[in-house]
């Protein structure tokens, strides 16, 4: 049989998407063409904005290579734009004068961002943010130019505007209405939004219309309306999208705001189909991944004649792209008459949810601060589930391996890297997955924000079923089934005394291990015999193993000690010396009081040290970091103890301690806690003949107040309520795992109790003293030994043109 | 067709460390190379910028044949140059002998 011949408009991410779906419920029926104006295969327009933040390179958002199209048959032309449809005839012809006949015609020619119409809109630089092309205008002229304007307070104009920063500019964001996103969010999620992305860097100038840009040949400024005027040496235009419906409207295809479609993507021209941010389906245009998706496969099995019943329209869902900013929102954002809503307000830790309800059904959702039931809710409200769902399901994990079950296969489970269900689910099929970080490391779901890891774990769970329980110890990584709690126990029993050993006896998968667990056998094996083990460099991360911070230019970061914060005019003499002579880039004062000397030469670090010839800061430490403290009772007037005092004492108690993750300590000298108790691991706060022992806080990723862990009376006190409570953390906690997250999983009771208990109390003390008993200054250990310096710091230059 | 190759001493065998990278700069140019002394004693050359970031290879953990990007964790081959499943990748790879105690890089003239 002659095969079939379908012809697709618009090389993107919807027409393509529809195509392999073709693909895979018929493979060799069809002859399929192509046709793209932008000259590049499919890649992920989502992650555009990703580009521009820094984040990713365009390499990388490449969906399909040529080798794809070539690989399935598939005839690109790209950098070449259909002109003309001739639907009697069935024939397409190209600006290249190339025609082209069809049996099935699919016009996925996607939408053009539009531009407001003000004067001034043709001058250099001002461009719109839709394609790479865009994008590599932003870049440039962020090499040459200072100050950026964004109009559109919306998804695109903010994810613009966040790579715009990210690029070193500054930038003003114009909107027209008062609150950000205000499709998206309702006024609580904008104005927290807001909030935090002026804390990033971001102006906002909003209800304000504009009217004009200005300048000569190039944009000098930014107009509006109530005669104001901004300084504009860019302006991005991101105001919305309307679909791109010239061509069939010019092909007498019925157009509306899109091409109308049926449920079954069909224009009302036989034989022309229609797909993606160009096609209006019961009077919607939908412009997000998803339902471009659905809207695929329901073509695809209609061209592919698999009955069906067609697409049902989609639930809209947002997920905001800025790093540090967890914005969701689905469905219905703002209560009427008829809803009601359950909502989780947490001024605090900054998270608002809202759930929208009307007659007892899930209509909507808001999230911001924390988005982690974002794709279940939205699974919630496809499916119009009760509202008890929700509620129950935030308890019940059962629950959760029911909407997992569910869930259509072609539902997107990771966003970012969009991984659909089933293909997860044909991964752990195929190559016998087990674990979390398996799928990850084979599909690279949750490899990017990492928001959907339960629902990876999840599937998971659903998947494999009671293999599954077996698998959850949580191994140390895929080298090894064994959990943290079984390789410690084994060493202990068996006297295991280096990495290799345990690889060997304990049966890794891999001779050498990797990079997660390798490093976390030396902390462990060092932490269980500090006196007899000798650490291994090769098994340390760079920055430890070089006693410097790494920087993305493979330069280094040199921060020497401080202790307590508290520095003089010699030390800051030698630092301003040393700064000079080595040509420093960029000297910089540190979140916990100390000084970061930027972008040193590896080659430089041993001299930079032996000329400050102060001690190592232990930046770059898995251990103890820095202790701040405030000014306290010498000169504060509200100060009630010496919080300098006894935070330097704590510092030169703990320098040099190891331990599975960095710890910062802070002592203030009143409960106003200047020195930010609150989020650190140890948080001291010294009140009028008191002290309060805060642990298990964390200002990081994983955001968490401090847990009170304790009340004593003396400085004696605290450093040996401090030493326990660390000792018991550098023994039970995951390597990489913060106190934050030990403190929870074992629970703040827990701790107090095995604390309170005299004679645990006084061994933990005394592992501890041990155990610090051999440490050596960092930076000493290195200029010390000659194999050090060589090994770990010196270069080879090869001249030009030797032999 | 032949290359013209560049042999230049770029080490004692028995100075460089096992398992960790060593950096080698190569003229007035960019071009910087990673040399690294593997546990089964061989030694292997490549490009010192991971295809992802530019990360700098040399100061990566290794493993086997693998050495793992310090910045984002990439493995990368040491032996063909390639990025590991699933990222997509390649550096070049570069010939080294090694002759009595001397390593020598083999590089295009």
């Amino acid at each position: 049989m002659k095969k079939q011949k379908i012809v697709l408009i618009g090389n993107g991410m919807a027409g393509i998407r529809a195509v392999e779906e073709i693909l895979k419920l018929a493979p060799n029926r069809f002859k399929i063409t192509v046709f793209g104006s932008e000259p590049y295969p499919n890649y992920n327009r989502i992650q555009l904005s990703k580009v521009l933040q820094g984040d990713t390179e365009v390499a990388d958002i490449t969906l399909n290579t040529w080798e794809w199209y070539e690989e399935n048959g598939i005839l690109l032309y790209p950098g070449e734009t259909v002109i003309e449809i001739d639907t009697d005839n069935q024939i397409v012809s190209t600006d290249k004068k190339r025609q082209v006949k069809y049996d099935k015609l699919i016009m996925a020619t996607g939408s053009d961002p539009f531009m407001l119409p003000l004067p001034g809109i043709d001058k250099e630089g001002v461009t719109a943010f839709r394609n790479i092309k865009d994008c590599e205008l932003m870049i440039s002229a962020s090499e040459n130019y200072k100050k950026a304007v964004v109009i559109g307070g919306g998804l695109l104009g903010l994810e613009a505007a966040r790579g715009l920063l990210n690029l070193g500019m500054q930038v003003d964001v114009v909107h027209l209405s008062d609150c950000l996103m205000e499709r998206q969010l309702d006024k609580t999620a904008g104005k927290m939004l807001q909030k935090e992305l002026e804390n990033q860097g971001m102006n906002f100038l909003l209800e304000k219309q504009s009217a004009e840009i200005t300048g000569l040949d190039r944009v000098e400024g930014l107009k509006f309306k109530d005669g104001e005027e901004v300084k504009a040496d860019l302006v991005v235009m991101a105001v919305g999208i309307k679909p791109n419906v010239t061509l069939a409207n010019e092909s007498g295809i019925q157009v509306n705001r899109g091409i109308i479609v049926n449920d079954y993507l069909e224009t009302t021209v036989p034989n022309v189909f229609a797909v993606g941010e160009c096609a209006e389906h019961r009077e919607m245009v939908y412009g997000l991944v998803a339902p471009l998706y659905q809207q695929g496969l329901e073509m695809a099995k209609r061209i592919c004649g698999i009955d069906s019943e067609g697409y049902q329209g989609s639930v809209l869902s947002t997920q905001l792209k800025v790093s540090g900013v967890d914005v969701f929102s689905a469905g219905e954002i703002n209560e009427d008459e008829d809803t009601k809503s359950v909502r989780v307000f947490d001024d605090w830790l900054g998270v608002y949810k809202k759930v929208l309800v009307k007659e007892g059904k899930i209509t909507g959702a808001v999230l911001f601060g924390d988005t982690q039931d974002g794709t279940r809710l939205l699974s919630l409200i496809n499916k119009k589930a009760a509202i008890e769902e929700y509620m129950d399901n935030a308890r019940s994990e059962e629950t959760g391996l029911d909407l997992i079950a569910s869930m259509p296969d072609e539902e997107i489970i990771c966003g970012c890297n969009g991984v659909t269900k089933c293909s997860i689910v044909e991964a752990i099929n195929t190559q016998g997955l087990t674990t979390f970080e398996q799928v990850k490391g084979c599909t690279n779901a949750s490899r990017s924000c990492g928001g959907c890891r339960s629902l990876v774990t999840d599937l998971l769970a659903y998947t494999v079923g009671d293999a599954f329980e077996q698998n959850q110890k949580e191994s140390i990584c895929g080298c090894t089934t064994l959990s943290k709690d079984e390789v410690i126990e084994e060493i202990k029993d068996k006297g295991l005394s280096h990495t290799r050993e345990v690889m060997h006896v304990l049966g890794w998968k891999s001779e050498e291990g990797c990079s997660k667990c390798r490093p976390a056998l030396n902390y462990y094996l060092g932490m269980l015999n500090p006196l007899e083990y000798k650490d291994e460099k090769e098994s340390r991360y760079v920055n430890e193993r070089l006693r410097a911070n790494i920087q993305k230019d493979g330069t280094y970061g040199v921060v020497p000690r401080m202790y307590g914060g508290v520095t003089n005019s010699t030390d800051l003499r030698k630092i301003a010396d040393v700064a000079d002579k080595y040509d420093v880039k960029l000297i910089k004062v540190t979140g916990g009081q100390r000084i970061d000397l930027l972008g040193v030469k590896k080659e430089d670090l041993p001299s930079i040290w032996a000329e400050l010839d102060m001690p190592s800061g232990a930046a770059y430490s898995k251990g103890l970091r820095t202790v701040k403290t405030c000014v306290g009772a010498d000169f504060c007037r509200f100060g009630t103890s010496d919080s300098i005092g006894l935070g330097t004492k704590m510092e030169k108690k703990f320098e040099g301690m190891n331990a599975p993750h960095k710890v910062k300590m802070s002592v203030s000298a009143c409960p106003r806690n200047c020195a930010e108790g609150g989020i650190k691991d140890v948080g001291v706060i010294g009140l009028d003949g008191e002290y309060e022992i805060y642990v298990g806080g964390n200002a990081g990723t994983h955001m968490r107040q401090a847990d009170l862990l304790a009340k004593v009376k003396t400085e004696e006190e605290v450093i040996e309520m401090t030493a326990a409570f660390l000792q018991y953390y550098r023994e039970t906690a995951n390597y990489l795992d913060r106190t934050s997250v030990w403190v929870e999983r074992l629970g703040i009771e827990h701790i107090q109790t095995y604390l309170s208990d005299e004679k645990m109390f006084k061994e933990l003390n005394q592992r501890m003293d041990e155990s610090l008993s051999i440490v050596q200054d960092g930076w000493k250990e290195v200029l010390e030994s000659e194999t050090m310096v060589r090994d770990l710091y010196q270069n080879v230059n090869i001249p030009a043109g030797s032999n | 067709m032949e290359q013209l190759l560049n042999r230049i001493c770029v080490a004692k065998f028995d100075e460089l460390p096992e398992n960790l990278g060593r950096r080698v700069h190569v003229g007035e140019g960019n071009l910087e190379i990673a040399i690294f002394k593997l546990a089964n004693g061989n030694i292997k050359a490549i490009e010192n910028r991971c295809p992802h970031k530019g990360g700098v290879l040399s100061e990566g953990i290794v493993s086997g044949e693998l050495v793992f990007c310090p910045m984002h964790d990439w493995k990368i081959s040491t032996c063909d140059g390639k990025a590991q499943g699933p990222d997509i990748g390649c550096v070049k790879t570069y010939k080294v002998e090694v002759e009595d105690n001397d390593v020598y890089l083999l590089i295009e003239k």
